[in-house]
C-alpha cells in the first residue's frame, strides 16, 4: 500500500465552515425554542431563589452563588435545571450535524470545492461549540446581572471566579452532549434515528443510570466490604456526564463542600465543619471531574472524526 | 488536432468495502476541449469513476491524473480548477440559490468583488438572475440543475464533471440544458465530461463517448466510428417490395453490404452509402413493386443495444 502526503493545509476553509454553521444556528427555529423554554425556567428559577435569599442578604458571603443553588419548592435550582436542559440543547445543535447534509445531498458539492473533510467536521464543531457557549453566555450573564438588581449586593472576585468556573464546566457538559449527537449522526443515515438515540441516551443517565448503578450496587452488598462498594456506586454513578456535572457544580458553587467521595470518620479529624474551602482547593477538588469529561469528549469526537473520514460519500 | 490529455486514467479499480467491484481496471485518456460522454446503465461505475477523479473516494488500484495531479495528493488544487455537479444535486432549502452558491464560492480564495462578479456572471449565464434571491425551496428542477452548473462556472474550471447533467428533467429542458453544455464548451473551450444512462440524449453534445458496463469501458470513440465498429455497415434501409428472386438482385448492388428478409415482403439492408437510388431502380427493372423505401440513421441507443447483445451472446457461448 502506499502512503500518500496529501498538499495543502487539513484546515483550508474552515472558517468558511465556521462561519455558515454559526449563522445557520443563530437562525434556526430549534435553537429559538429551546432557549427561550431555558429562558423562562431560569428566571422562574432565579426568582425564586432570589426570594428566598432577600431574608439572607449580609448573612451569606456567597450570596451570587446561593443563586444558582437555591431551591424552593416546587421549582428546582437553577443549576439542577441546566443539567437536565443543556443536554437537550446539545443533542438539538448535533443529532443532524452531518447527516443533514447526506439527505439534502449537499454534502458531495460542498466536498467538491477545495476542503478537506477534515475542515469540514472541525467547522462544523467549532461553530456549534461557539453556538453553545453564547446562548449559554448570555443566559449567564443575565442572571448575574439580576442578582445584582434583585439583591443589590455586588459580587466578590472569588464568587466570580467560581461562576466563571461554572460557566466554563456547563459549555464542557454541553459540549460532550454535541458530540454524543454528532456521533450518532455521523453512524445513522437518518436525522429522526440518531435524535431518537441520542434522546434515549440522555434519558438513560437522567432517569434510569442511578436506578441501574443502585440494583448493581445492591446485587453485590453483602460480598464486598461497604467502603468498597461505596467506591463502586460512586464510579458506576460517574459513568454518567450528568453525575459528573452534577458533583462539579456542586463543588464549585457550593464552597463548604469539602470532599465528593465517601468519608471515613477519622479523615474528617481536626476539620472545621461547615467552613468555605478556598477557590483554588474547590478547584482541585472538581479537576477530575474536568479531565473526564475533556477526556470523554475528545474521545467521542475522535470516533466520529474517523468514521466520516472512512465514510464513503456514495450510499 | 493534437491536444494535450488532461484526464489519464490507468488501470483504475475500486472495490467498495462490501466487495463489490464498482470499477475494474479502467483506462481513459481525455484531451483538452474534449466533451466526453460516459455512458452506461446505472451501477455500472460511471459516479465512482468521477469520485475518484476528484479524490472523493480512494480507488483500490491503478492511478488517474487530472490535469497532471495525482487525486489522492492534490485533491485541493484539482478541485480548484476542476468543478463538479453530483447526479443528486442538493442544496440548502432554507437559503436563497444566490447564497448556496455564495457559500461554496467562499471556499475559493476570491476576493469579495471578485466573487460576486463571478456570481453574477454565471448565475446570468444560467439565467437564474432574476430568482436568484428566491429561496432554492421554490425551485423546479431545472433551476436547481441550472444552479448547479452556475456553481461550476463560478470557479472558471478548466474541466467541468457532470454526473447524470440531465436525470430528472423533461425531455424539453433536458435538450435546453445539454444546448447550454456545448455553448459553454464551444465558447469557453471547457473540456467536459459527462455521464448518462440516456444515451439518445447526450449523443449530440458528446464529441467522443464511452459505454461503461460493470466498471468496465466495453468501447469508445465518436458516434460514428462506433456505429462502424459495432453495427458494421453505416445504414440500414428498410425495403418493402414485392417481386421474385429480390434478395439476390439487392445483394449485388454495389456498396449493399448484406440482406436480411424479416418478412415475406421486407428485407433490411445494411451498405455503407446511400443506395437508395439503385435499390428502386434495380426493383422495378426485375419488374418488382416497391411499397415503400427508407433509411434509418443508426443512433447511440441502437449501437448500444447491439453492443450488449453481441457482448451477451459472446458471454453465453463462451
Amino acid at each position: 500500500m502506499q502512503i500518500h502526503q496529501r498538499e495543502g493545509s487539513a484546515l483550508t476553509g474552515l472558517k468558511v465552515v465556521f462561519v455558515k454553521e454559526l449563522q445557520d444556528y443563530t437562525g434556526s427555529v430549534k435553537m429559538l425554542i429551546l432557549i427561550g423554554l431555558i429562558l423562562l425556567t431560569a428566571m422562574a428559577s432565579v426568582y425564586n431563589a432570589a426570594q428566598t435569599l432577600r431574608s439572607a442578604v449580609g448573612e451569606d458571603p456567597f450570596l451570587l452563588l446561593s443563586l444558582f443553588t437555591v431551591a424552593k419548592d416546587p421549582v428546582p435550582s437553577f443549576s439542577s435545571f441546566l443539567g437536565f436542559f443543556v443536554p437537550l440543547v446539545g443533542i438539538a445543535l448535533g443529532f443532524d450535524v452531518v447527516n443533514r447534509e447526506f439527505q439534502n445531498r449537499t454534502l458531495g458539492r460542498i466536498l467538491s470545492q477545495p476542503i478537506y473533510r477534515d475542515a469540514l467536521l472541525f467547522g462544523k464543531v467549532l461553530g456549534a461549540v461557539a453556538a453553545l457557549a453564547i446562548v449559554l453566555l448570555a443566559l449567564w450573564l443575565l442572571v448575574i446581572g439580576s442578582a445584582i438588581l434583585f439583591l443589590g449586593v455586588p459580587p466578590s472576585g472569588e464568587q466570580v471566579a467560581r461562576a466563571i468556573v461554572f460557566y466554563l464546566t456547563t459549555v464542557l457538559y454541553g459540549g460532550i452532549w454535541f458530540i454524543l449527537a454528532m456521533l450518532f449522526s455521523v453512524l445513522f443515515r437518518q436525522p429522526a434515528t440518531s435524535a431518537l438515540v441520542a434522546i434515549a441516551l440522555w434519558l438513560l443517565f437522567t432517569v434510569f443510570w442511578p436506578m441501574i448503578s443502585g440494583l448493581i450496587v445492591q446485587g453485590m452488598k453483602g460480598s464486598v466490604h461497604p467502603l468498597t462498594l461505596a467506591h463502586i456506586q460512586q464510579g458506576l454513578a460517574r459513568l454518567s456526564p450528568n453525575t459528573l456535572y452534577g458533583e462539579a457544580t456542586l463543588a464549585i458553587l457550593n464552597p463548604s463542600t469539602r470532599t465528593l467521595g465517601p468519608v471515613v470518620f477519622t479523615q474528617l479529624q481536626g476539620a472545621v465543619m461547615g467552613t468555605p474551602l478556598p477557590f483554588a482547593q474547590s478547584l482541585l477538588l472538581i479537576w477530575p471531574h474536568f479531565t473526564g469529561m475533556a477526556a470523554g469528549l475528545i474521545l467521542i469526537f475522535t470516533l466520529a472524526y474517523v468514521r466520516f473520514q472512512r465514510m464513503e460519500i456514495r450510499a | 488536432m493534437d491536444a494535450e490529455n488532461v484526464i489519464e486514467i490507468t488501470e483504475l479499480s475500486k472495490q467498495y468495502p462490501n466487495g463489490k467491484l464498482a470499477v475494474d481496471s479502467l483506462s481513459l485518456n481525455i484531451k483538452r476541449g474534449e466533451v466526453f460522454g460516459v455512458l452506461g446503465p446505472n451501477g455500472s461505475g460511471k459516479t465512482t469513476t468521477i469520485l475518484m477523479l476528484l479524490g472523493l473516494t480512494e480507488p483500490s488500484g491503478g492511478r488517474a491524473s487530472i490535469l497532471g495531479l495525482d487525486p489522492l495528493r492534490s485533491p485541493l488544487e484539482i478541485k480548484r480548477k476542476v468543478g463538479y455537479m453530483p447526479d443528486t444535486v442538493g442544496f440548502y432549502d432554507e437559503l436563497s440559490g444566490y447564497e448556496n452558491i455564495d457559500y461554496t464560492a467562499r471556499f475559493m480564495d476570491f476576493s469579495a468583488e471578485e466573487r460576486t462578479r463571478r456570481m453574477q456572471e454565471s448565475l446570468e449565464k444560467m439565467r437564474l438572475t432574476k430568482s436568484m434571491h428566491e429561496k432554492v425551496r421554490t425551485y423546479s428542477h431545472g433551476m436547481r440543475r441550472r444552479l448547479g452548473l452556475a456553481e461550476v462556472l463560478v470557479k472558471q474550471p478548466e474541466i467541468a464533471i457532470l454526473d447524470e447533467p440531465t436525470q430528472g428533467l423533461d425531455p424539453e429542458s433536458a435538450a435546453e440544458f445539454l444546448e447550454l453544455i456545448s455553448t459553454l464548451n464551444r465558447d469557453e473551450n471547457l473540456t467536459i465530461l459527462l455521464s448518462s444512462h440516456l444515451l439518445n440524449q447526450v449523443q449530440a453534445v458528446c464529441d467522443r463517448v464511452g459505454l461503461f458496463s460493470n466498471g468496465k469501458m466495453l468501447i469508445s470513440g465518436s458516434v460514428d466510428e462506433l456505429s462502424r465498429q459495432i453495427i458494421g455497415g453505416q445504414y440500414t434501409v428498410s425495403v418493402i417490395a414485392a417481386g421474385s428472386g429480390l434478395r439476390d438482385i439487392l445483394s449485388g448492388i454495389e456498396g449493399v453490404q448484406s440482406v436480411e428478409q424479416a418478412e415475406d415482403w421486407t428485407y433490411r439492408i445494411e451498405c455503407e452509402s446511400d443506395v437508395r437510388a439503385p435499390l428502386a431502380a434495380a426493383i422495378t427493372a426485375s419488374g418488382g413493386q416497391l411499397f415503400e423505401l427508407s433509411m434509418q440513421q443508426h443512433s447511440l441507443d441502437s449501437i448500444y443495444k447491439t453492443y450488449f447483445k453481441e457482448a451477451a451472446n459472446a458471454d453465453t457461448s463462451a
